[in-house]
């Protein structure tokens, strides 16, 4: 069947959002014309085929290649699946239309069934009757990643953590929780707070995100600056491998040197070498006293050295050190109506402040924004110490990402940088795209070197794409920076990993997804790129 | 106008905290727990803040009771643009049983003795709900009053107010010197900006005893018992509707 017949099909099967054809990854609205599809194919086929940087598809590295020769699920698979999860085997349509389509809704697979195992051992059933079978799966959680790593590419299983939500036990000595990989992070939180502890991370999405998701993609988050990453607070993982085997690494131990550290390999998998069933961290004490101030500088050298400033003045209360630029504050005041609470600025800083004494930690803050304002490293700003005002302070950072989906298709990227030069980029980008674009605007995790850099169009055009990249990816590989931070590679970056890895490393990638996952069912057409044998 | 605006705020507990009751049911516990300025009173500053802004009138005074912890309160009014502040001293046993009777004569005394001819109030604090002190303050002076105020506005020497009531909106005019009790949706109050932060260090803060003002804040109420709402129980689900109507008798609602 040609790509004319295939998409016209998929056009007619898409309803009212943005529908990609999960051949070809092109994003096909029902009112598009063929022809629009037809040029696409030309241009995806025009580019030559020995790019090895660049993977199956080198005019369009993002897009999903062909599907691979797995199983198709049969009436004996379905039987299978409702004897072992009965009421919990999902195919009808409807119920399976938002676990096939990302939160960005910008992939779009075509999963027909959608599991929901409530224990480790019918993980383990399911996996091993998959490896058998020869099925592809997809593991999910949340459904916040965005990546398009969290949704089927085609028809692969989806399997849902969205049932194994029990915490087996918290530790209010050590802080050490351990719950399963279903957890909605926000739910935990709650759960700790009530108990004096806090989640190590926390992230806009908190409300949505399951724990195991978290680990799968070693998510960073607005704490990182104080708490670390994932790979220092997780002390232990229980995964279920390809062929259902249990790994139950679930130690609770704050050091245990014996031998090879595995649960590293699957924190920040992407759900490739193993499905992530429950997870042991370790968890701070709440602060007694948070304050969060809202500052405004004139131009990002200033920020740059109101963080040494605050680095300095507020070293170990500091919690966290945000940024976002204008453009961030037009589209929140746009589109979610929310009130700059200071006079307008170039660059905006989130700065959170916890520690245990309320009076210390105000006297310390108060002192550093009199030396900034003084010295007018910062033109404006508010503080607050109550719980409402800092939410709504908070929501100025958190909720950026919400404003950009009310402008058409984003474009995101998610780069790691030395922090002299994360703007430039923002700059660079601006000047490189001229008016193709709507938006391009810049916020992120300044404290961590780390830029969300986001673009914006009406509709999702690939001419612009092919302006964006790989232009942004080898202007980050020129300052030896990550191509992505935190987000992961899940589909629409895989083929880009060798701008931020040596070919030796992915080699070697390869050939322990192959030792942990020979037919390759977890999560196929993700994280690794397409070459990788 | 030379009018001066007396605001009262009043330290509560934040509105986002999680409420314990003392194991002896005398109170609730205040030690340690985040306070803040009553939601109500931030809405009545930001109003006389406005209307300075206006030139409607010439100075806010932000008045307190409390402990010396209300001075944080007044602070935060001065951050907001009051001028300067009044700390009324009552702490210990008096504060404890310190309410609207009380207070209302605290501020009809130096409403006063400052010569205000405007008070702005909150319509009630969120710890004790009473919704009183504005009303008792205005009937102490003898002025008119303007509660549940959603809209201010002075016209020639009278002012316009717009009042929730149950049934909509009742549009009232009331000649100065008033009281008038600030509503939700009189204004949404500003953040206090960092320049006014720093300038507000410097503003001052008068202290002063409820004595000198000639006020007596003993309380002629007694709490006796202080207990928290029965806990919600857990609803049954039932599978059919004839269960359903099997519970209900039981239940003996049927």
């Amino acid at each position: 069947m040609g790509l004319f017949q295939k998409c016209t099909r998929l056009s007619l099967r898409s309803s009212y959002m943005w529908s990609v054809c999960p051949q070809y990854s092109i994003a096909v609205t029902a009112r598009e014309t063929p022809d629009r599809a037809l040029i696409v194919h030309w241009t995806q086929h025009r580019g030559v085929h020995n790019s090895r940087q660049l993977g199956a598809n080198p005019a369009n590295p993002s897009a999903a290649p062909p599907r691979l020769p797995f199983s198709r699920v049969t009436q004996e698979d379905l039987s299978f699946f409702r004897a072992l999860l009965p009421g919990r085997t999902i195919t009808d349509p409807d119920l399976l239309k938002s676990s096939n389509v990302d939160w960005l809704k910008t992939v779009q697979g075509s999963s027909d069934v959608l599991l929901r195992p409530k224990t480790t051992e019918e993980v383990s059933q399911i996996l091993r009757y998959c490896n058998e079978r020869n099925l592809a799966v997809c593991p999910q959680g949340g459904n916040t990643g965005l990546v398009g790593g969290s949704v089927p590419v085609f028809d692969e299983i989806i399997l849902s953590t969205s049932l194994m939500n029990q915490v087996f036990a918290f530790d209010n000595i050590s802080g050490i929780l351990t719950c399963q990989a279903g957890c909605v992070l926000e739910n935990l939180s709650h759960y700790l707070e009530e108990r004096d502890f806090i989640m190590p991370l926390d992230l806009g999405a908190k409300g949505s995100c399951h724990i195991g998701g978290n680990v799968s993609t070693n998510a960073g988050g607005l704490r990182l600056l104080r708490y670390g990453s994932l790979r220092g607070t997780v002390l232990g993982l229980e995964v279920v491998l390809a062929d259902g085997r249990v790994l139950n690494c679930l130690a609770t131990l704050r050091k245990d040197n014996t031998g090879y550290d595995l649960k590293q390999l699957f924190i920040g998998s992407e759900g490739t070498l193993g499905v992530i069933t429950a997870v042991s961290i370790l968890c701070p004490r709440k602060p007694k006293a948070v304050n969060v101030a809202f500052l405004g500088c004139s131009s990002f050298q200033q920020l740059l050295e109101t963080f040494q400033c605050c680095r300095g003045m507020l070293g170990e209360i500091l919690s966290a050190f945000e940024f976002l630029d204008a453009s961030c504050m037009n589209l929140l005041e746009k589109h979610l109506k929310l009130t700059n609470p200071i006079t307008e600025c170039p660059f905006y800083i989130v700065i959170e402040t916890a520690g245990s004494n309320a009076t210390h930690d105000e006297e310390k803050l108060h002192q550093f924004l009199e030396e900034v304002m003084t010295s007018s490293l910062v033109t404006d700003g508010t503080v607050a110490t109550e719980a409402t005002k800092i939410k709504a302070l908070w929501s100025l950072r958190e909720r950026v990402t919400e404003a950009l989906t009310h402008e058409g298709y984003t474009y995101k990227y998610d780069i790691s940088l030395p922090v002299e030069k994360i703007y430039d980029l923002v700059q660079d980008m601006r000047r490189h795209l001229g008016g193709m674009a709507k938006n391009v605007v810049g916020y992120g995790h300044v404290g961590d070197g780390n830029l969300h850099l986001n673009i914006t169009s009406p509709s999702k055009d690939f001419a612009l794409l092919a302006a964006i990249e790989p232009y942004v990816y080898e202007w980050t590989s020129q300052w030896k920076g990550s191509i992505s931070a935190e987000h992961g590679l899940g589909l629409k970056k895989r083929n880009y990993i060798y701008y931020s890895k040596p070919s030796e490393a992915v080699a070697l990638m390869g050939s322990i997804k192959a030792m942990l996952d020979p037919k390759g069912i977890l999560n196929p057409y993700k994280t690794l790129p397409d070459n990788i044998n | 106008m030379s009018a001066r605006v007396l605001v009262g705020v009043k330290r509560v507990i934040d509105y986002a905290v999680k409420i314990r009751v003392k194991p002896d049911h005398t109170g609730v516990v205040t030690d340690g727990v985040k306070h803040s300025m009553n939601p109500f009173c931030e809405i009545a500053v930001e109003e006389a803040v406005k209307l300075k802004e206006k030139k409607l009138i010439k100075e806010v005074v932000a008045v307190s009771c409390g402990p010396q912890q209300v001075q944080e309160t007044i602070r935060t009014a001065l951050a907001m643009g009051a001028d300067r502040g009044i700390h009324v001293e009552v702490s210990g046993k008096d504060y404890e049983t310190l309410g609207p009777l009380q207070v209302s004569k605290i501020l009809a005394a130096l409403a006063k003795k400052e010569e205000a001819s405007l008070i702005i109030l909150g319509k009630q604090a969120i710890d004790d709900d009473c919704n009183q002190t504005g009303q008792m303050t205005a009937a102490l002076l003898d002025w008119p009053q303007g509660t549940f105020a959603s809209e201010l506005a002075f016209e020639a020497d009278k002012l316009k107010v717009v009042r929730e009531i149950d049934g909509g909106l009742e549009t009232i005019k009331i000649k100065l010197p008033a009281v008038v009790t600030a509503d939700l949706r009189l204004n949404t109050p500003r953040y206090a900006t960092l320049p006014n932060i720093m300038k507000a260090k410097k503003k001052k803060i008068a202290m002063v005893k409820p004595a000198d003002l000639g006020v007596d804040v003993s309380s002629r109420l007694e709490v006796l018992k202080v207990d928290e709402p029965p806990t919600r129980q857990a609803g049954v689900k039932v599978e059919t509707v004839e269960d359903l109507v099997g519970k209900l008798k039981e239940a003996g609602r049927v």
